[in-house]
């Protein structure tokens, strides 16, 4: 076989298989929208967008399907930079949302003051998960540092949720001094001293916190310390919240670019309201996060004790600047590293 | 003088060591291979049947498990025949001719082992993605490489490239110098060498480098081992190892078809 | 046997066909990274590639890979042995056992390691009483690359010892040599350029590898990050750049080790080669 001849066998594999991409027709066809998403939201979209599709298809006659994408935040915004074809994004912190428009204007700078809330339709908070007994007698921040406690939080350079758990204990050890910077760093140094293991992601962080028994104390979201009590065992742990932590708001939004050459606008701003009707809010309360309308609050508040909440914007000022002073090279956290000079 | 089948199995003559070391040697092997290979796999299964059988098979006949194994086979599919096709060029090319640049292009051959799976899936993305190099152009025709089918295997081409030429290369090396004997069997080797050697070591494990030029998508561009990956992402431990003995199964089962190939056709 | 058959067909065409695909599939693809690379002004260059974490987390990859290498090249080579030379009941079974590593998704390996020597493990029980502690320490990164490493050496060293004759054994023994003496001046110097090979595979396979030590490392700076975490950790600030100019440094290494190696292999082929008497 002439190597020209294999080489256009091999094109047109490539391209059979690559073809275009189907653009929606507004008019009475079946609509596909992609929702990207992070890691532990695949069940909370599970019942989203079964119960979406059914309320669209009552109203307008045409079928709904939604697929979803599900990975740790930041690779999941840096595949919808790469041209992972999202008609919208539901993503855990803000400033990945923000890399949409920095990096690729996917979607205008002002995204964020379109929806609702700061574009989240649910929120959630940073717990402590101990074991059940809370034999090492956790009960706030302050017992994180204290010598002889393990605790385990993933890597603020790799996970989303470790970069929220940082945000917090630095949060409340900052307000707690009045402001004061460096009593924060100390706090955070401290606590970190107490860390044994960085795992790579919040699942591996619970997974070493829950099976392979390490530590004294998880760090985790909320949502994700009720998950990891009903699934890995509601006898074997405990739920401490602390006294203030850090207000989460996972952001959700329209991916502008994508969904005007697909022709999706229309569904896919539809969707985003859905999850703020009381359908999707009773939804969201019901796979543990915190609905934003007071009446479904009102309905669940015995299963969301009441914290003392601050916002990362009043305290770092927004994501971008949380991001530079401390998860960027050379940020807080990479300091928290230097080698001891000799 | 007849030419050696490609992959008959010769009956050696065996120059017997002394039977205490014979078994001294047994043993050591056999006590490495059961630290440090059976008890992890036995291990797999373990936490697989954790929550028994029923919930085993459930978890494998999902339909996002059922279209991770379709996109898995797919891959394999077209990515193992072209890299034989491929590999047969050049292990023919090394093993038969002496030329300037031999070692280099055997090295060169070797280095996608060597690229972390970070970077394999990395470098289809900045060359095909929407910021990479050929990003404008696709966007313009409107072609979808990454994120889809046709990034996957040409991510599974380059991860598993070097494991055919590897295999396919001591095979053309054992073979005489005998020139019509060299012939003789690349003419038969191709199909030959497929069945019995490159289909029972698809390395369906190594996939993990595609991981970032699937996108995730639930039920389209997942593969086994990255839909295992999702799983334990969700806490679904046991699903997870499920979906990952299954691949081991696979193996088992290419493996299992090798054997009786080679039985029946060596029976009388 | 004419003249005119005396060179073998096909230089030409599979001189071609091979540099074509390589080309196509890896050369191109690599290329794009390192063309990423050199969007960065050599002062940033170095400051990514030689940070005193970075340099830490290549000694370890590098370290780790070769350790583990060395541990499948003396036990691959035992193997090896055992499955050629001997028969004993279930051999079949052991021999196809041993690509399993392969088949097994490496996340999956990673976590079932981890499972297994973290202290209320299988393994990790027993082995912390007697104070070894192999997760979350570089021991725990060593076992782990030597999993999935394990084929490679036995797989290069088989063929090898299967085509050995025996005639040349014989004529040893009956010279005088006893079995190590033959073992060492007759039989390791013809097996000798595949196990290099074996142990370059497992080296190199080892040394980028992710999914099965991202788990079990512990991911410590300075004590137990590996070089391809950092690369990600580069990602996550959206620093293609830098995350490429690691992955470069690593991919020349890589390559310089390869390359050393294939030409130690040649080397040790021609000056070993055994010809039946």
């Amino acid at each position: 076989m002439k190597s020209s001849h294999l080489l256009s066998l091999l094109l047109a594999v490539v391209l059979a298989l690559g073809g275009c991409s189907k653009p929606a027709d507004a008019r009475g066809e079946p609509i596909t929208l992609l929702n990207v998403s992070y890691d532990p939201t695949s069940e909370i979209y599970t019942d989203i967008n079964a119960a979406f599709a059914k309320q669209w298809e009552a109203k307008h006659g045409t079928k709904l399907a939604i697929k979803q994408s599900h990975g740790g935040s930041g690779k999941q915004a840096r595949a919808v930079i790469d041209g992972l074809d999202a008609d919208v994004v539901t993503l855990a912190l803000a400033y990945d949302i923000d890399m949409l428009h920095d990096k690729a204007n996917l979607l205008p700078q002002a995204w964020r003051s379109r929806l609702p809330d700061n574009s989240a339709p649910y929120t959630s908070t940073i717990v402590f998960v101990v074991r059940k007994g809370n034999p090492q007698g956790i009960r706030d921040w302050e017992d994180l540092v204290r010598p002889g406690v393990s605790v385990i939080t993933p890597n603020p350079k790799t996970s989303g949720g470790a970069r929220w758990n940082y945000l917090a204990a630095w949060g409340h050890a900052q307000r707690k001094a009045g402001g004061d910077e460096a009593k924060a760093r100390e706090f955070i140094s401290a606590l970190f001293k107490n860390v044994p293991v960085l795992d790579s992601g919040a699942r591996g962080a619970t997974t070493t916190f829950a099976e392979r028994g390490i530590g004294d104390v998880l760090i985790a979201w909320e949502n994700e310390a009720f998950l990891l009590t009903q699934e890995l065992g509601r006898d074997r742990f405990e739920i401490i919240v602390p006294s203030e932590s850090i207000l989460a708001e996972p952001p959700v939004a329209l991916v502008d670019k994508n969904v005007d050459r697909k022709g999706t606008r229309a569904a896919a701003e539809a969707y985003l309201q859905f999850l703020y009707s009381e359908e999707g809010q009773e939804l969201a309360a019901k796979h543990s996060f915190r609905p934003r309308s007071k009446t479904v609050a009102v309905k669940h508040a015995s299963r969301f004790p009441t914290v003392s909440l601050f916002t990362l914007d009043e305290v770092f000022g927004g994501w971008k600047q949380a991001q530079q002073a401390h998860f960027d090279d050379g940020g807080s956290f990479d300091r928290l590293y230097v080698p001891q000079a000799k | 003088m007849h030419p050696t089948p490609l992959v008959a199995r010769r009956e050696r003559r065996i120059v017997s060591s002394a039977a205490p070391v014979r078994w001294l040697l047994i043993g050591v092997a056999l006590a490495f291979l059961g630290f440090f290979l059976v008890v992890p796999l036995v291990a797999v299964f373990s936490y697989a049947l954790q929550k028994g059988v029923g919930a085993y098979l459930a978890a494998i006949q999902e339909p996002e498990s059922l279209a991770a194994i379709r996109l898995t086979l797919l891959a394999a599919g077209i990515a193992v025949p072209l890299n034989l096709a491929f590999g047969l060029a050049a292990a023919w090319l090394i093993a038969r001719f002496r030329f300037r640049g031999r070692d280099l292009l055997l090295t060169l051959i070797d280095l996608p082992f060597s690229v972390s799976p970070v970077i394999a899936g990395l470098i289809f993305v900045l060359l095909f993605g929407r910021q990479g190099w050929l990003g404008p152009w696709l966007a313009e025709y409107d072609i979808q490489i990454i994120f889809a089918v046709p990034g996957i295997v040409l991510a599974t081409l380059f991860v598993t490239f070097p494991f055919v030429v590897r295999e396919v290369l001591p095979i053309m090396q054992a073979q005489g110098s005998d020139e019509e004997e060299a012939a003789l069997s690349l003419g038969a080797g191709g199909w030959r060498t497929f069945v019995h050697v490159t289909l029972p070591k698809v390395k369906w494990g190594v996939l993990y480098g595609v991981s970032v030029v699937s996108g995730h998508i639930r039920g389209a561009t997942n593969t086994l081992p990255l839909h295992a990956e999702i799983l334990y992402n969700e806490y679904n431990l046991a699903g997870a190892f499920a979906v990952a003995s299954l691949l081991t199964v696979l193996a088992l089962v290419t493996l299992a078809i090798k054997k009786y190939v080679e039985w029946r056709a060596e029976a009388p | 046997m004419s003249a005119r058959r005396r060179v073998l067909p096909g230089f030409g065409l599979t001189m071609g066909l091979s540099w074509l695909y390589l080309g196509l599939i890896v050369l191109l693809p690599l290329s794009g990274l390192f063309l990423k690379t050199f969007t960065l002004t050599w002062d940033q260059f170095f400051e990514t590639v030689a940070s005193p974490r970075v340099l830490a987390a290549y000694r370890l990859s590098f370290g780790a890979a070769f350790l583990a290498a060395l541990v499948n090249a003396g036990f691959g080579l035992l193997v090896a042995w055992v499955l050629v030379r001997y028969r004993f009941p279930g051999r079949g079974l052991v021999d196809a056992l041993v690509d399993l590593p392969f088949a097994l998704p490496t996340a999956v390996a990673g976590l079932t390691l981890t499972t297994l020597y973290s202290h209320n493990g299988w393994y990790g029980r027993h082995l912390e009483a007697l104070g070894i502690q192999v997760a979350f320490t570089p021991l725990g990164i060593v076992v782990a690359l030597t999993f999935i490493g394990l084929p490679f050496v036995v797989r290069t060293v088989q063929p090898v010892l299967e085509d050995i004759d025996a005639d040349v054994e014989e004529a040893a023994a009956t010279l005088g040599a006893s079995p190590w003496r033959t073992f060492t001046h007759v039989l390791l110097p013809s097996i000798l350029p595949a196990l290099l090979s074996g142990f370059t595979l497992s080296f190199a396979r080892a040394i980028g590898e992710y999914g099965s030590v991202i788990f079990i490392s512990g991911n410590m700076p300075m004590k137990t990050e590996i070089a391809p975490l950092l690369i990600v950790t580069r990602l996550e600030q959206y620093d293609y750049a830098g995350a490429t100019a690691i992955a470069g440094v690593m991919l020349a290494a890589s390559f310089s080790l390869l390359l050393a190696a294939n030409l130690l292999q040649r080397w040790t082929q021609r000056r070993f080669e055994v010809r039946p008497g």
